[in-house]
């Protein structure tokens, strides 16, 4: 067996007021085989507070993060060094990342200095622009200048070639376009997907936007208030969402497409706030759930194989179906011969 | 003029005067809008549509000013109004539902108030009774609960917040809404269930929209007409069916190109090139520097903006030489 990159075991985030932003979630990441996989979910599905979890920004309530098998919450100095190099990200906001008063070179001259990767100046100043030209970038019309001189999308680029330049197994990318453009959005996604593709870096792309989630990934996870709904290969979950949820939230995407009917396949009860006791303790979106039966109140339904071997879906519409052994989704997120075995 | 035009823009010039240079927010922007229709308005950031929204509403402020042209509302030019019959009509004939439903509420004031508020101001000379009639047929408008009135702006979720942001906007039935990206904070699924009660109620009060934002997929499924602004300049505006089928202007092409669609999975067409500076606008055609099909006179001179297909009105000079236009 392969080694895992990433591993997070049962975790469980609790902020203090209760807010329970992920619960039980159990899902890895194998270092061999990199994929684009994105984290989806409304506001407050802890899609967010999933990324902080991984970057080991914050620890779990309950349940361990592991990074090459150790924990995050117990590294050594050198291994924690190590991580910081391997696990890179790029957040939502591409005006707040850079300080206005230094050139943008800046970003990426930190992290040059700070792992010692280059002996002279001109090889550091190489390596930026080796970087820059990756992400489809000219050096002479970004370095030097200052982040106001740029566009949104430059400087989303610019923060993927920082990324980019430390060599990363693994580039947690939040939000990186929903500050940008629509007309620069594709410029980033491609950015990000020849990182994966000619670097091999496994990327873990966070939105709420399903439209840019199906462009570039490879595999989807589907969160709802700190619950898995859907996983698995994204092709299957986008044109034919199993569980309701999925349903309700693909159904509500405008697409840029006039043969599409806008909600044309919903069939949900369509209310905005659940705030229901038995959402608390069972299915997580049984309050709004159009097909909610008795024992979806009682407990969270496991993890079912609703047709193939490509997804699951945490729904008791599908309890006459195998469940996935183990709770790692991550399982789903190789190549499916892998998954096959059930 | 045609009385079917609730709201015709010719040749307007809105400039702000900074200490770089002018800056040209709006060049010579010819538009006009149907009474009931829904209109798109698109472009980048930077490309003048939120100056032209805040030109249709009279809130150019210095240094800004327009230069030229005119906004006609119901035949009436509303540049030549002065500041008080301005702000008579803005809220009654024109309403704004603004981007951010999270930071326009104020946040000590109750709902109810803050419906009433815009009314009070404009001295309809309205009793308390049909004041609360007023805020009554607002809430209800916008599938609001009566009780909603009663509550501060924290206790609402996001999508009840845009919902009482439309209900201020709708209050005194205005002929001409302008939405600025007015889900753009919302989940998806609170932005289907918002805007199909946008595209209700203005049906319902036979009110044109003017939709500002960049989802183009929104766009799709909600305008009839598209207006595609490049660099304070309109590019296109054509029924929707021409903007997304048969796109003629190279940007608005680019523009349709780069969306996001069902199948052609990993396919990417960004827009290499960045937006000029509005106050350093290139010479000829200003979307030349980064048009694949620039050729001959696009680096000299500007197109003019004509009817190249029915109803589908484009600046560029590769149709130019094409057809006879209808009109200029």
């Amino acid at each position: 067996m392969s080694e895992l990159l990433l591993e997070l075991k049962n975790v469980t985030k609790q902020f203090k007021g209760g807010t329970v932003a992920l619960d039980n979630i159990s899902f890895s990441i194998d270092a061999d085989e990199p994929s684009i996989i994105a984290i989806a979910g409304e506001s407050g599905s802890g899609k967010t507070t999933l990324g902080l979890m991984a970057m080991g920004f914050l620890t779990a309530s309950t349940g361990s993060v592991l990074y090459r098998g150790n924990d995050l919450a117990e590294m050594s100095g050198s291994d924690h060094k190590e991580f910081r190099k391997e696990v890179q990200a790029v957040f939502q906001d591409p005006f707040a990342v850079y300080n206005p008063f230094y050139k943008v070179d800046h970003i990426m001259e930190v992290p040059i200095a700070n792992f010692k990767m280059a002996s002279s100046k001109k090889e550091a100043r190489e390596m930026m622009e080796q970087a820059l030209i990756s992400v489809g970038l000219r050096p002479e019309e970004t370095l030097g200048r200052f982040p106001h001189q740029l566009s949104g999308g430059q400087r989303q680029r610019i923060a993927l070639g920082r990324a980019l330049l430390l060599r990363p197994k693994l580039l947690i990318a939040d939000e990186p376009v929903s500050m940008v453009d629509a007309s620069l959005r594709a410029t980033i996604l491609e950015a990000m997907d020849k990182l994966n593709k000619e670097f091999g870096i496994t990327v873990l792309y966070i939105t709420h936007d399903l439209t840019t989630a199906y462009h570039v990934s490879d595999y989807i996870l589907i969160l709802y208030k700190g619950s898995i709904m859907e996983a698995g290969d994204i092709e299957s979950i986008i044109r034919n969402p199993q569980h309701p949820y999925t349903q309700l939230l693909i159904g509500s995407i405008p697409w840029p497409d006039l043969d599409r009917v806008w909600g044309e396949d919903i069939a949900i009860i369509d209310i905005e706030e659940d705030t229901s006791e038995e959402s608390r303790v069972g299915c997580k979106f049984a309050g709004r759930c159009p097909h909610v039966m008795d024992k979806c109140k009682v407990a969270p339904p496991p993890l079912y194989w609703p047709d193939d071997n490509n997804r699951v879906a945490s729904c008791y519409l599908f309890d006459d179906k195998p469940v996935l052994p183990g709770d790692d989704v991550g399982t789903l997120f190789r190549s499916k011969k892998v998954a096959v075995s059930r | 003029m045609s009385r079917e035009h609730i709201l015709q823009i010719k040749n307007l010039d809105v400039q702000y005067y900074t200490d770089a240079g002018i800056v040209y927010a709006n060049n010579k922007i010819n538009l006009e809008l149907k009474a009931g229709e829904r209109l798109g308005l698109v472009g980048e950031s930077g490309s003048g549509k939120s100056t032209l929204a805040l030109a249709i509403l009279g809130m150019i402020k210095p240094p800004g000013g327009i230069a030229g042209g005119e906004i006609l509302l119901d035949g009436r030019d509303i540049t030549k109004l002065d500041e008080e019959e301005t702000r008579q009509m803005r809220g009654r004939e024109i309403s704004m539902i603004p981007q951010g439903a999270m930071n326009s509420l104020n946040p000590v004031m109750r709902v109810k108030d803050q419906i009433i508020d815009s009314v009070i101001d404009h001295e309809l000379g309205l009793g308390k009774e049909e004041m609360e009639e007023m805020v009554r047929y607002a809430l209800e408008a916008v599938e609001l609960d009566r009780t909603v009135g009663n509550m501060y702006p924290h206790e609402l979720s996001g999508g009840m917040k845009q919902r009482a942001c439309i209900a201020i906007a709708i209050a005194m039935k205005p002929k001409v809404i302008i939405a600025d990206e007015p889900t753009s904070a919302l989940d998806v699924v609170t932005q289907r269930q918002v805007m199909q009660t946008i595209r209700r109620i203005q049906e319902e009060m036979g009110a044109a929209v003017i939709m500002i934002g960049h989802d183009m997929g929104l766009m799709a499924q909600f305008v009839d007409r598209l207006a595609v602004m490049y660099a304070g300049q309109m590019a296109e505006v054509a029924p929707k069916e021409g903007a997304f089928r048969a796109p003629m202007h190279p940007y608005t092409q680019m523009l349709i190109e780069s969306l996001p669609k069902l199948g052609a999975k990993g396919e990417f067409h960004g827009i290499p090139g960045i937006t000029p500076l509005l106050r350093d606008l290139p010479p000829g055609c200003v979307f030349n520097p980064r048009c694949p099909q620039s050729f001959g006179p696009c680096k000299e001179v500007m197109p003019k903006f004509l009817e190249h297909r029915p109803n589908q009105w484009v600046a560029c000079h590769l149709y130019e030489n094409e057809s006879e236009p209808a009109r200029s």
